[in-house]
C-alpha cells in the first residue's frame, strides 16, 4: 500500500504530505518560543522594583557580548541563504553545488554552536562579587594567578570555597562602568587602564557567583532560550548533514522526494534563524 | 561577509525552467543582503538613545519583523504558499499573541515587592 | 488521486509495491508497527492499564477520606513496604496523600484519557473513516507512541524514588514545586517534569500526524462535510494539542530549570522555607507558571471531551437508525471550542489578583465557549427524537453519556462566574464538576467506543449480558461517588486535604464546618469500591471475548454507513480492498426510498 502525496501536491489543498506536516510542527514551535519570550517579557516587567535592572545594578542592556552576537547572527542568515542555495542547486540538477552549498550550512550552524559555548564559558567565569559595604563589582576574577574557566566545574568559586581554601586575596578584573542605556561610560577609557584589576579581600566579600541561571532571572532566561535554540541548531544540523551525505541515495531513487525533503529541512532551518532574528534583539539589546 | 557571491549560479548552463530558479537565486542573494543590512541597523539601533524604553523596544521588533518578513517571505516561500498553511500560522499568531497579551494585561494589577535589600546571589 | 496509488490491490499481501515488502517479524510486528492499528492497540492497552492503576490510586486515597488515620486494608502493608516513611502502620500519611493525588491526576489526564480518546480510537479509526490506507507519517506514528510509553515509565518509575512521586497537584504550582524537597534535587517532582517533556513530545509528533493525515489522506469523495463527526473532533483536538501543549513544554523547562540549576523563574524574593530563607536569587513569579499552565491546561479539558463526543455520535448516530441532527452545527460548534478554549484559561485564576477588567475578559469568553457545548449536547439529544434506537451495551453508555455530560458542563457555570467562583475554588464543587465531565463524561464514551469497535478489530462481539451489568453497575456507583462532592462543595469543604477535611473543615462548627458532610465521605468510598467492582464484568467480557466471543456476521455486524466498517475483519495492512470512494454523507440512514435503513457512504449513487 502506498501513502498517496508523499512528494506530489494533492490537487485541492497544493501541498505535499511533508510541508503540511512541517508547518503544523513550525506552528508549535512558534508557540514554544512565543512562550519563552512572554515568560522574559513577563518576568521583566512584573519584576520587584529595583531588582531588574541589577547584577551588580547594571542593566541586562550590556551584560551580553554584542560583538560576537552579531557575527553569530550574521553566521545564522548566511546558513539560511545556503541551504535555501542548496534547495534551487538540487532544482536545477546540479548535485555537486547543492552539497556545497549544504556543507557550508553545516559548518555555520557549527560555527555558531561553537562561539555561543565561547560565550556561554565567558558567562560562567564571569563574576559578580558583592562587598560587605554594599558594593558590587563585576568582571572575571584572578584566584591564585590562574583565571577559573568554566570547563573545568571544580573552578566555580564562592566565599565558602575561597575561605575552605585559605584564599586571602582575589583580583577582580573590573568591567567597565555604564550608564543606564547599557552603553560603556564615556570617561571608562579603553585597552589595559579599562580593565584595571582591583584586589578584593575575601573576608570583605558579602556573596559571590558567577553569571549562571541561579544568579539572576535574566541569565535563567538567557540560558534556556539560548540553550533550546542551540539545540535546535543542533539538531537541524545534523538532519541536514544527514540529508548531504547517507541520505542523498534518495537523489538518485526519488530526485522529486529528496528536493521536498530539502526544501522541508530548510523551512526547519529558516524558522531556527527566525527565531534567532527576535532573540538577538530582545535578550542582547533591549 | 562576501563568501557567499562566489557561488554565482548565473554562469550555469541552461536547463528548461532554469530562468525561473535563476531569478529566484538572483532573489535570494538580494534578500540575504537585505538581512546583513538589517543586522548592522539592529546593532547600530542600540547606540541610539531613544527617549523612552517602549520606543526602544518598538524600533528594535519593527527591524526583526522587516528581517523576519524577508526570511519568511522569501526563503520560506511564504509569500507564494498555499492558504492552508497561512491559516494555520495566523492561527498561531492569534493564539501567541493573546498568550503574551492577557498574560500581560493580568499582570499589570499586581502589588510589586520592592524589597530590594534580601537579594541573594549564591 | 495520484496515479501510482490507482492499481487495485487485490490482496493483503500483495507484493507488487515497487519496493521490497519483507513479513515483518514479531518485533517489527507488535512491538515497532508502523501500522496505526498495531498502534492505536498498543496506545488502547497502556491506556486502559495505567486508567486502572490511576483508579486504585484514588481507591486508596478515598479509604483515607472516609477513615483518616486509619489502616488500609490489603494495600496498606504493601505501601509501608515500598516506603515505610509515607506510610507507617500501613496508614496513608500526609505526603503521600498528596503524592498519590498529583499522581492520579497526572495519570488519568495525561496517560489514560488522552492516550486512549486521541492514540488508541484516534489512531485506529480515523484513516479508516476518511478512507487513509494509513497516517501519514506511519514511522512518526511509533515514535510518538515510544515517546508516550517512556514518559509513562518515567512517570511510573517516579513511585519509587526516595521521597515519593510528585506531590503538588497535577498542577504543580510553584514555588510549592520547586521546595519539595531542597536536598535530593532529582525527585519526584523532576522525574515528573521530564515525564511530562515526553508525553508533550508524543502528542506535538501525533497532532502534526492526524491533522496532515485528515488534510491529505482523504479519499475521493470524501469532502470535509462527508467527514464524520469523530474525524472532525479529532481533527479540532489535534490543533489543540499542537498549539496549546508548547508553552506547558516551555514551562516545564522553566521549573526543571528552577529545582535542578537554581533559578528564579518561578521563585519570588524573600521566600522562608522550614524557617529558613531559600538560597535563590528571587525575582520569578509563580503566576507566569499557572499562565503557562492553565494556557494549556484548559485546551487540554477540550482534548479530553471533543473526542469523546465523537465516539459518541458515531454510535448514537448508529443506533438510531437516523442521521445526526445538525451535523453542520455541531462541526462549527466543535471549530468554534477549540478557537475559543485557547482565551479562556485564566477562569481558573479567578483568585489569584487579577484586575477586574481582565477576569470579566475571561469569564465573557468563558461564557461564550458554553455556547457550542450546548448546542453539540443539544444536537445530539434532538437527534434521538424519532429515532429507532437500538439498546445495546455501546449505546446505553452513549445515551448515558448525554445526561452526565450535561450535568458536569452545566455545573461549570458557576464556576466560570467571577462571583460565585470566589466561594466554590478549590472546594468539592470543582471536583464534582470536572469529574462528571471526564469520569461518567469521557469514561462512558471509551466504553461506548469499545463495545462498538471491539467487532471490528477482533471480528468478535463482547457479551452483551456482561455489558449491560458493567454499564448499570458503572452509571449507578458514578453518580453515587461524584453527586455527594456538589454538596460537599457547596458547604464549604475543601479539596486535597488529607484527613477529609476533619480539622480544617468539619472541626470547628462555629465556623460553618459540618461533620455532618463528612459522612459523605463513607458514601463515595463505597460507592467508588462498587464501581470499582462494577468494571470486573468489562474486564472479564473483554478479554474472554477476544478468544471466544461470538464471531460477527459480516463485516458490518452493526450496519453502519461509515467507511471504517467498509474494511475486511480486521482491516489487513492497508485498510481497504481497491480503493475507498466516498459517494454520500456520512449518516445516511433511513434514507426515504432505499432499499435498506441504512446506505454506506461507499455505496454508489
Amino acid at each position: 500500500m502506498e501513502i498517496p502525496y508523499t512528494y506530489k501536491a494533492r490537487p485541492d489543498t497544493g501541498l505535499y504530505n511533508a510541508k503540511v506536516g512541517i508547518w503544523l510542527f513550525l506552528a508549535s514551535e512558534i508557540m514554544l518560543f512565543g512562550a519563552l519570550f512572554s515568560a522574559y517579557i513577563l518576568l521583566r516587567v512584573s519584576a520587584p522594583v529595583g531588582f531588574w535592572p541589577d547584577v551588580a545594578l547594571g542593566w541586562p542592556r550590556g551584560l551580553l557580548n554584542i560583538p560576537i552576537g552579531t557575527f553569530n547572527t550574521a553566521v545564522l542568515i548566511t546558513s539560511s541563504v545556503t541551504v535555501v542555495l542548496a534547495w534551487a542547486s538540487l532544482k536545477m540538477n546540479n548535485f555537486a553545488r547543492f552539497r556545497v552549498y549544504m556543507v557550508i550550512t553545516v559548518v555555520c550552524a557549527l560555527a555558531f554552536l561553537g562561539i555561543k559555548s565561547f560565550e556561554y564559558n565567558d558567562k560562567f567565569s564571569h563574576y559578580v562579587v558583592r562587598l560587605k559595604d554594599g558594593k558590587a563589582l563585576t568582571g572575571h576574577i584572578e584566584v591564585n594567578g590562574k583565571h577559573p574557566r568554566f570547563w573545568n566545574f571544580n573552578d566555580q568559586w564562592s566565599v565558602a570555597k575561597l575561605t575552605e581554601q585559605k584564599v586571602e586575596k582575589i583580583k577582580v578584573e573590573v568591567d567597565p562602568p555604564r550608564d543606564i542605556h547599557g552603553h560603556v561610560k564615556k570617561d571608562a577609557g579603553h585597552g589595559a587602564a579599562a580593565h584595571a584589576a582591583q584586589e578584593v579581600a575575601v573576608s570583605d566579600i558579602e556573596s559571590m557567583g558567577s553569571y549562571t541561571p541561579a544568579t539572576h532571572p535574566f541569565f535563567a532566561v538567557y540560558f534556556l532560550i539560548t540553550a533550546l535554540h542551540g539545540l535546535h541548531v543542533l539538531g537541524g544540523a545534523l538532519v541536514l548533514a544527514y540529508f548531504a551525505f547517507p541520505g542523498a541515495k534518495m537523489w538518485k531513487s526519488n530526485p522529486e522526494q529528496f528536493i521536498n525533503r530539502i526544501e522541508v529541512g530548510g523551512l526547519f532551518w529558516h524558522f531556527v534563524d527566525l527565531v534567532w532574528i527576535f532573540l538577538f534583539p530582545v535578550v542582547y539589546l533591549l | 561577509m562576501s563568501h557567499s557571491s562566489a557561488h554565482s549560479p548565473a554562469t550555469h548552463a541552461g536547463d528548461d525552467h532554469d530562468h525561473d530558479i535563476a531569478a529566484h537565486v538572483r532573489t535570494y542573494l538580494i534578500i540575504f543582503g537585505a538581512l546583513l543590512v538589517g543586522t548592522i541597523l539592529t546593532v547600530a539601533m542600540y547606540y541610539v538613545d531613544f527617549s523612552s524604553m517602549a520606543l526602544t523596544v518598538a524600533v528594535a521588533l519593527f527591524i526583526a519583523s522587516i528581517k523576519a518578513f524577508l526570511v519568511a517571505g522569501y526563503f520560506m516561500h511564504l509569500l507564494s504558499e498555499k492558504k492552508l498553511v497561512y491559516g494555520v500560522l495566523i492561527l498561531s499568531a492569534i493564539f501567541f499573541v493573546s498568550l503574551m497579551g492577557l498574560t500581560l494585561w493580568g499582570s499589570g494589577d499586581l502589588p510589586k515587592n520592592s524589597d530590594t535589600k534580601t537579594l541573594y546571589v549564591p | 488521486m495520484q496515479s501510482t496509488a490507482s492499481h487495485a490491490h487485490t490482496s493483503a499481501t500483495d507484493s507488487s509495491h515497487g519496493h521490497a515488502h519483507h513479513e515483518p517479524g514479531f518485533f517489527g510486528k507488535y512491538i515497532f508497527s508502523t501500522d496505526h492499528k498495531v498502534i492505536g492497540i498498543q496506545y488502547g492497552v497502556s491506556a486502559l492499564l495505567f486508567l486502572l492503576f490511576g483508579f486504585f490510586l484514588i481507591l486508596a486515597m478515598r479509604y483515607q477520606l472516609a477513615k483518616p488515620g486509619s489502616p488500609i486494608p490489603v494495600v496498606g502493608p504493601l505501601l509501608e513496604m515500598i516506603d515505610k516513611d509515607m506510610a507507617k502502620g500501613g496508614i496513608m500519611g500526609g505526603d503521600l496523600y498528596n503524592s498519590f493525588g498529583a499522581m492520579h491526576g497526572t495519570i488519568m489526564v495525561f496517560l489514560a484519557i488522552v492516550p486512549v480518546l486521541f492514540g488508541a480510537f484516534g489512531n485506529y479509526v480515523t484513516p479508516l473513516q476518511i478512507g487513509a490506507p494509513d497516517m501519514a507519517f506511519p514511522r512518526l506514528n511509533m515514535a510518538s507512541f515510544h515517546c508516550y510509553f517512556l514518559g509513562g515509565v518515567v512517570m511510573f518509575a517516579s513511585f519509587f524514588t526516595p521521597g515519593g512521586a510528585a506531590r503538588s497537584g497535577w498542577t504543580s504550582y510553584s514555588p510549592l514545586a520547586s521546595v519539595t524537597d531542597l536536598v535530593n534535587r532529582f525527585d519526584g517532582q523532576t522525574y515528573w517534569l521530564i515525564g511530562m517533556v515526553l508525553l508533550i513530545t508524543s502528542s506535538l509528533l501525533g497532532s502534526v500526524n492526524f491533522i496532515a493525515t485528515i488534510i491529505q489522506l482523504r479519499c475521493r469523495g470524501m469532502s470535509w462535510m462527508r467527514m464524520p463527526f469523530f474525524v472532525w473532533a479529532q481533527f479540532v483536538t489535534g490543533f489543540l494539542l499542537l498549539l496549546a501543549f508548547p508553552p506547558l513544554e516551555a514551562a516545564g523547562l522553566m521549573q526543571l530549570m528552577d529545582n535542578l540549576f537554581g533559578s528564579s523563574f518561578f521563585l519570588p524574593q524573600g521566600l522562608v522555607v522550614d524557617g529558613k530563607q531559600l538560597g535563590v536569587s528571587g525575582g520569578g513569579s509563580p503566576l507566569l507558571w499557572q499562565h503557562l499552565f492553565w494556557f494549556l491546561g484548559h485546551p487540554e479539558v477540550y482534548v479530553l471531551i471533543l473526542p469523546a463526543i465523537g465516539i459518541v455520535s458515531e454510535v448514537i448516530s448508529n443506533n438510531i437508525r437516523k442521521p445526526l441532527w445538525g451535523y453542520r452545527s455541531m462541526v462549527y460548534a466543535a471549530m468554534s471550542i477549540g478557537f475559543l478554549s485557547f482565551i479562556v484559561w485564566a477562569h481558573h485564576m479567578y483568585l489569584t489578583g487579577m484586575g477586574t477588567k481582565v477576569a470579566t475578559f475571561f469569564q465573557t469568553t468563558t461564557m461564550m465557549i458554553s455556547i457550542p457545548s450546548v448546542i453539540i449536547l443539544t444536537a445530539l439529544f434532538i437527534s434521538l427524537w424519532g429515532g429507532s434506537i437500538r439498546f445495546n451495551s455501546a449505546s446505553l453508555f452513549a445515551l448515558s453519556f448525554l445526561p452526565m455530560f450535561g450535568i458536569g458542563g452545566l455545573t461549570g457555570l458557576p464556576l466560570g462566574f467571577n462571583a460565585s467562583d470566589v466561594f466554590l475554588h478549590d472546594s468539592y464543587y470543582v471536583i464534582g464538576h470536572f469529574h462528571y465531565v471526564v469520569a461518567p463524561g469521557t469514561m462512558f464514551a471509551v466504553f461506548a467506543g469499545i463495545y462498538f469497535w471491539f467487532p471490528k478489530i477482533t471480528g468478535r462481539h463482547m457479551n452483551e449480558w456482561l455489558g449491560k451489568l458493567h454499564w448499570a453497575g458503572s452509571l449507578f456507583f458514578m453518580n453515587c461517588v461524584f453527586a455527594p462532592m456538589f454538596i460537599q462543595g457547596f458547604k464549604g469543604m475543601s479539596r486535597r486535604m488529607s484527613d477529609g477535611g476533619t480539622t480544617y473543615f468539619g472541626g470547628d462548627v462555629a465556623m460553618g464546618g459540618d461533620p455532618g458532610v463528612l459522612k459523605l465521605n463513607n458514601m463515595i468510598l463505597w460507592s467508588a469500591v462498587g464501581l470499582g467492582i462494577s468494571q470486573i464484568p468489562f474486564i472479564i467480557n473483554f478479554f474472554s471475548s477476544i478468544f471466544s466471543g461470538k464471531r460477527v456476521s459480516s463485516d458490518n455486524p452493526w450496519q453502519a454507513t461509515t467507511l471504517d466498517w467498509a474494511t475486511p475483519t480486521p482491516p489487513p495492512h492497508g485498510n481497504f480492498i481497491g480503493e475507498p470512494v466516498a459517494y454520500r454523507g456520512p449518516y445516511e440512514y433511513s434514507v426515504p426510498g432505499a432499499k435498506s435503513d441504512f446506505t454506506p457512504q461507499s455505496e454508489k449513487a
